[in-house]
């Protein structure tokens, strides 16, 4: 039997150094992609805390209209705004390009690191600065003008909250920024020789495409936030009607980055998708190049269609309607990479891990979102459902369903790389599982409630109005789903005590970070350049058996991981 | 909510799984849209949910084993043929959206016109005729709500004196922003006699779900009797009618009757005391004073208040109406 | 940015340049990354700055005659001066770029000297320029001190003489100042938010730079760079050319609208 491939008895990236410095100070992309997958999970539990509260807020019988005070009121509002900016900026954005697409990224391309390491850490620190001026919102005052912040009330109707909340995304901003511009150079001038760009992994191709978003849109909405910062501290007039300015105006530039930044989130989720189906399919992804000009096209357009959130706020109809046609345009790309993933199951050898159950559920999951996103593109059916709960079950669908559920399919892919042990089992799939029915029970009822035309950010409503069982449904589904989330979390912080040793490679991927042991050494190959192969031609590895795993059948003499094990 | 009404078409505006009942002209369009999309969708959700779990339960790796067979990689056809077919249908989509949009945009010409004013957190309604409304939700208030004829088309035009609202009826599939500094208009023609609520739909802080109201539709004999009693405030007291103008012209959104000033200076306890006007001098607040300075806010600015301009009410208001006001305002010592 | 990057760790190569970081094979993909990578980051600022001159655009657009108006309020001979600071001082850098290249250490010192000197005298004349504004109220609607409200006879002499405005010996502008109707005072405030933000955000830009500079003069005198290792003043350059095109930009467009 040769020696093994999982490295956790040898020296790793993991134990080559140990100290806080050694980490907090670290530029390797390895241990800042560990350290933003858990600032981010920590990020998600604040988060979800104030999901909760709303829910709670929101259930039946809890708070009655009739007697709820504007303290409980602005309890409410606080909370639905903590939770959207939180979710948004400090989870789903950084998810899976800062924490998986940085630990990820440079493996795959078999390089030793991202072009700019120290830029690398320095985007950490700085979303450290910003998740911090965050949690400073929650004890400056009450946050409550939703995560657009929209002016005039942002900037003359609240307290001073919003301050630290905007500098707090400014500086998100920047860390964004810098991310993605290290991931554009390090795919443009280090690919490993011999892997062209169609050569690439597709979750290189839409890391690139977020990336490309990530640093023309994120400046935009920097200088947006800027500007409302100087608004509301020195009344500059540029966004308020009392003094001549025009809010609607920040209404284009806040959306001219938010709309882009849906799919900063969704993006990186269909790239894990990608790279889920053809593992667990063993089969290479059918139409790999539309699914990477798809990507490429939904960065494109993406920039085109902002003013669809704008229908009914007074821009020219024209626009709407020119708009509304464009936002049409990204729904062609969006339903090619659905139906190549399907494909890609065609005649398969599926294998139904804990990743992979993700990935289906996103089937379903993303189809939902997707398919509903029609209803708001269409301009006749958007005005009525413009700003209700349909629109929320909408995103949700999209931004957790398809984009979170990506993230935790990744982490469960990935995570025997990350820590050379195994997550899999009974518990981590009963999480996603019951994640799964969880969210359909939660989000589903939401549609027929926005439907009949139950307005968002709403702290109550009174009985007459109808809308009491879609609550209850919704709140019992959300206890579902955290049981669930819990359970994949804890099924995860389980494993690195109590999980099976992972050989290099677990899956049967081909794509370079499964030619490193598990987990990787510190500059990841110790002999370069690793074989460059096409991506998804699965008959370059076959199975070993549980102990090693999938190993290549045709192994170079100076293969990285046998040298890795040789040099042991 | 019955879960097997899930498909089920609307039967002659009545009430259905996914809307309330259709009591506008354009709300039977927007449901024929809705439902197409609908239907659209729930075939192609069908479509690929069922091809993922054929393809799951049939490749399943217990059942092929670890090595599947050979199999094509992309068949541009086949790429063409599913980019190509949802195109279309989205085409469709565009399509009779954007007619029912630009209908629903363009009032006709003989529409009635009435002015919808927004605050935190209430609407007000002034007619032409000069009638006022207000609120009109059971739970908030006991305002009279907006009310409109049946079958006639009704324009409202929005207008906001703080932050942004937004006037939606779900029941007429209508919405629109109110945006401070600008109009927006909306309108829509009711086809059914009854009371639906209104709801603002855009955030406008803390008491953001409080702002309901109802929208009534009567018919046309109701709705010009009421709106000429509604016009007409012999009854009131000078104070009363004072008070409603107070409230109906939006003074109410700058300047509160509570003792903290707003954007404008707080007007109770007012009547008689000095002012310190922005250039140092000195000014006693009596009729005269209220007076010119409805009709010429810049004559006499307060100090503290210059970069806030007052829109003129000159022509607005009548002599009648500025001396409720007055009234009003000396009823608050 | 790469530039910055020192070796840490794999240092067995004796014939691996000190400058080459571990993580790139030669010292061309280093560079070229970093160019690509200086490039993006550009093309970041300028979209950076992108919204204010979309706001510019819009504001000026429906608002002419008070774009018109208030531009004279800005002092175009010293808006002008500064320009050619500015331009004097891309020449400066481009030029400390070459003699980096020669390895020319005393002249590119030089040359970076001049630079900063430029930048500092352009933030000097900056500074005059706004005090002088401070002085007079010419500022922004929503602040309280704003000339709009204020009778240009209450202006001190002294004042007066900074700014041709308020100079005008007809009388036009503070006569015109006075009997503004508040709507158009009102907007002439929306033309100061816009040049205290473009022209502040430039302002932060220049100072970024100085900073900038400083570091990369403490490098040269370190004698970090030759004719291999020359990234960071050519990045740095890069930076220079582009905050002294915004200004470029932002002078015609503010201060010289007729």
């Amino acid at each position: 039997m040769a020696p093994s491939t999982n490295s956790l008895d040898r020296t790793n990236y993991l134990n080559a150094t140990k100290g806080f410095r050694s980490w907090f100070m670290t530029i390797d992309h390895k241990r800042l992609g560990l350290m933003y997958l858990w600032s981010v999970i920590g990020c998600f539990i604040l988060g979800g805390f104030f999901a909760m509260k709303i829910r709670w807020t929101l259930t039946p019988g809890v708070t009655d209209f009739m007697t709820q005070t504007v303290e409980q009121m602005n309890a409410y509002n606080n909370a639905f705004t903590v939770h959207g900016a939180v979710m948004i900026f400090l989870v789903i954005i950084p998810s899976i390009p800062a924490a998986l697409g940085n630990f990820v990224l440079p493996i795959m391309l078999g390089v030793k690191d991202v072009a700019f390491p120290k830029l690398n850490r320095l985007s950490y620190h700085l979303w450290l600065i910003g998740a911090l001026l965050f949690v400073a919102t929650l004890f400056i005052g009450n946050l409550d003008t939703g995560w657009t912040f929209y002016p005039p009330y942002s900037t003359g109707h609240t307290d001073v909250s919003v301050i630290t909340a905007v500098l707090g995304a400014f500086v998100l901003g920047f860390s964004s920024i810098f991310t993605g511009l290290n991931f554009i150079v390090t795919i443009h001038k280090m690919r490993p020789p011999g892997m062209t760009w169609f050569k690439m992994p597709l979750f290189l191709w839409a890391i690139y495409a977020t990336a490309i978003i990530q640093i023309l849109a994120t400046p935009v909405v920097g200088i947006s936030l800027l500007l409302l910062l100087v608004e509301k501290t020195m009344q500059i007039g540029i966004f308020t009607p009392a003094l001549g300015g025009d809010p609607v105006f920040f209404q284009h530039l806040f959306w001219f980055y938010s709309h882009p930044a849906v799919y900063v989130m969704i993006l990186p989720g269909m790239g894990v998708m990608s790279e889920l189906f053809a593992t667990f399919s063993r089969k290479p992804i059918f139409g790999y190049k539309s699914i990477a000009m798809a990507s490429i096209a939904i960065a494109i357009l993406s920039f085109i269609v902002w003013g669809h959130h704008m229908f009914v706020s007074g821009q020219s109809e024209t626009m709407s309607v020119i708009f509304s046609a464009l936002t049409f345009s990204v729904a062609v790309p969006s339903a090619i990479k659905v139906f190549n993933w399907i494909a890609t199951l065609y005649k398969g050898s599926i294998a139904f891990t804990t990743p992979m159950l993700y990935g289906l559920s996103i089937i379903w999951l993303f189809g939902i979102g997707g398919l509903t996103g029609m209803f708001h593109s269409t301009l006749g059916t958007s005005v009525h459902l413009h700003d209700t709960y349909f629109v929320v079950a909408h995103f949700h669908f999209v931004m957790v369903g398809s984009a979170l559920f990506g993230f935790i399919g990744g982490i469960f892919y990935w995570w025997p790389k990350m820590y050379g042990r195994m997550a899999e089992g009974a518990l981590s799939k009963w999480g996603c599982l019951l994640s799964f029915v969880g969210f359909n029970m939660t989000f589903l009822p939401l549609f027929p409630a926005g439907s009949r035309g139950m307005p968002r950010r709403y702290a109550g409503y009174t009985e007459a109005a109808g809308f009491d069982s879609y609550n209850m449904a919704a709140t019992v589904g959300a206890v579902v789903l955290a049981v669930g989330l819990c359970m994949a979390l804890y099924s995860l912080i389980r494993s690195l005590k109590h999980g099976e040793k992972a050989p290099a490679n677990p899956w049967g991927g081909v794509t370079l970070e499964w030619q490193c042991t598990s987990p990787p050494p510190e500059h990841n190959f110790d002999i370069d350049p690793p074989t460059v192969d096409d991506p998804y031609d699965m008959t370059l590895v076959e199975w070993r058996g549980q102990e090693e795993g999938f190993l290549p059948k045709n192994p170079r003499s100076d293969d990285p991981c046998i040298a890795d094990i040789q040099k042991a | 909510m019955n879960l097997l009404n899930l498909l089920a078409l609307p039967q002659s505006g009545a009430e259905t799984f996914w809307f309330p009942s259709q009591a506008s002209t354009g709300a039977s369009r927007v449901d024929d849209l809705f439902y197409f999309i609908f239907y659209v969708s729930l075939f192609a959700f069908i479509a690929i949910v069922v091809a993922t779990i054929i393809f799951s339960l049939k490749y399943s790796r217990s059942r092929v084993g670890i090595e599947p067979e050979d199999s094509p990689h992309h068949s541009t056809k086949i790429e063409i043929v599913w980019s190509v077919i949802p195109a279309l249908f989205m085409v469709a989509m565009f399509w009779y959206g954007f007619k029912d949009y630009v209908d629903r945009r363009n009032p006709p010409a003989d529409s009635y016109q009435i002015e919808a004013i927004s605050q935190k957190w209430s609407w007000t309604f002034n007619y032409p005729n000069g009638a006022i409304t207000t609120g009109g939700n059971p739970a908030i208030d006991e305002g009279e709500g907006l009310v409109v004829p049946v079958n006639k088309p009704v324009v409202i035009r929005l207008e906001s004196t703080d932050v942004l609202h937004s006037f939606f009826v779900p029941a007429f599939r209508a919405k629109m922003d109110a945006v401070p500094g600008r109009y927006n208009y909306v309108w829509f023609e009711a086809t059914e006699i009854g009371e639906f609520p209104l709801y603002c739909a855009e955030y406008c802080g803390s008491k953001h779900s409080r702002m309901l109201a109802t929208v009534k539709v009567v018919s046309q004999e109701d709705f010009d009797t009421w709106v000429v009693a509604a016009a007409d405030d012999s009854d009131l007291s000078p104070e009363e009618r004072g008070k409603k103008l107070f409230g109906a012209k939006g003074c109410i959104a700058c300047h509160s009757v509570s003792g903290v000033a707003g954007i404008g200076p707080a007007l109770d306890s007012l009547y008689g005391k000095e002012e310190t006007l922005v250039d140092g001098t000195k000014v006693a607040v009596d009729d005269n004073y209220i007076r010119e300075s409805l009709l010429d806010p810049q004559a006499k600015v307060v100090e503290g208040y210059a970069n806030v301009p007052m829109t003129s009410f000159a022509g607005q208001l009548d002599d009648d109406d500025i001396s409720a006001i007055i009234a009003y305002l000396k009823s608050l010592n | 940015m790469s530039t910055t990057t020192n070796d840490h760790g794999h240092g067995h190569d004796p014939n691996r340049p000190k400058h080459l970081a571990h993580h790139f094979e030669s010292l061309g993909q280093q560079f070229d990354s970093g160019k690509l990578g200086i490039w993006v980051f550009l093309l970041t600022e300028v979209l950076f700055f992108s919204a204010l001159f979309v706001a510019y655009t819009m504001y000026r657009s429906n608002y002419p005659e008070v774009f018109q108006y208030a531009s004279q309020f800005l002092d175009t001979k010293m808006g002008a001066i500064n320009t050619v600071v500015l331009l004097l001082s891309s020449f400066t850098f481009a030029w400390a770029v070459r003699n980096a290249m020669l390895g020319e250490k005393s002249k590119l010192m030089l040359n970076l000297l001049i630079t900063l000197v430029c930048a500092g005298g352009f933030m000097g004349i900056k500074y005059v320029e706004y005090s002088h504004k401070f002085h007079e109220g010419t500022l922004w609607g929503g602040n309280e001190s704003t000339i709009f409200k204020a009778d240009p006879a209450d202006v001190p002499a002294e004042m007066k003489e900074h700014s041709s405005a308020w100079n005008n010996t007809d009388g036009k502008y503070s006569v015109a100042v006075k009997d503004l109707d508040p709507a158009f005072r009102q907007k002439v405030g929306v033309f100061f938010g816009v040049y205290f933000c473009l022209t502040g955000l430039h302002g932060i830009h220049v100072m970024i730079g100085m900073i900038l500079i400083v570091w990369l003069l403490l490098r040269t005198r370190r004698g970090d760079f030759g004719p291999t290792n020359f990234n960071a003043i050519d990045f740095g350059a890069l930076y220079w050319h582009l905050v002294d095109l915004i200004w470029i930009f932002l002078f015609p467009l503010l201060y010289l609208i007729t």
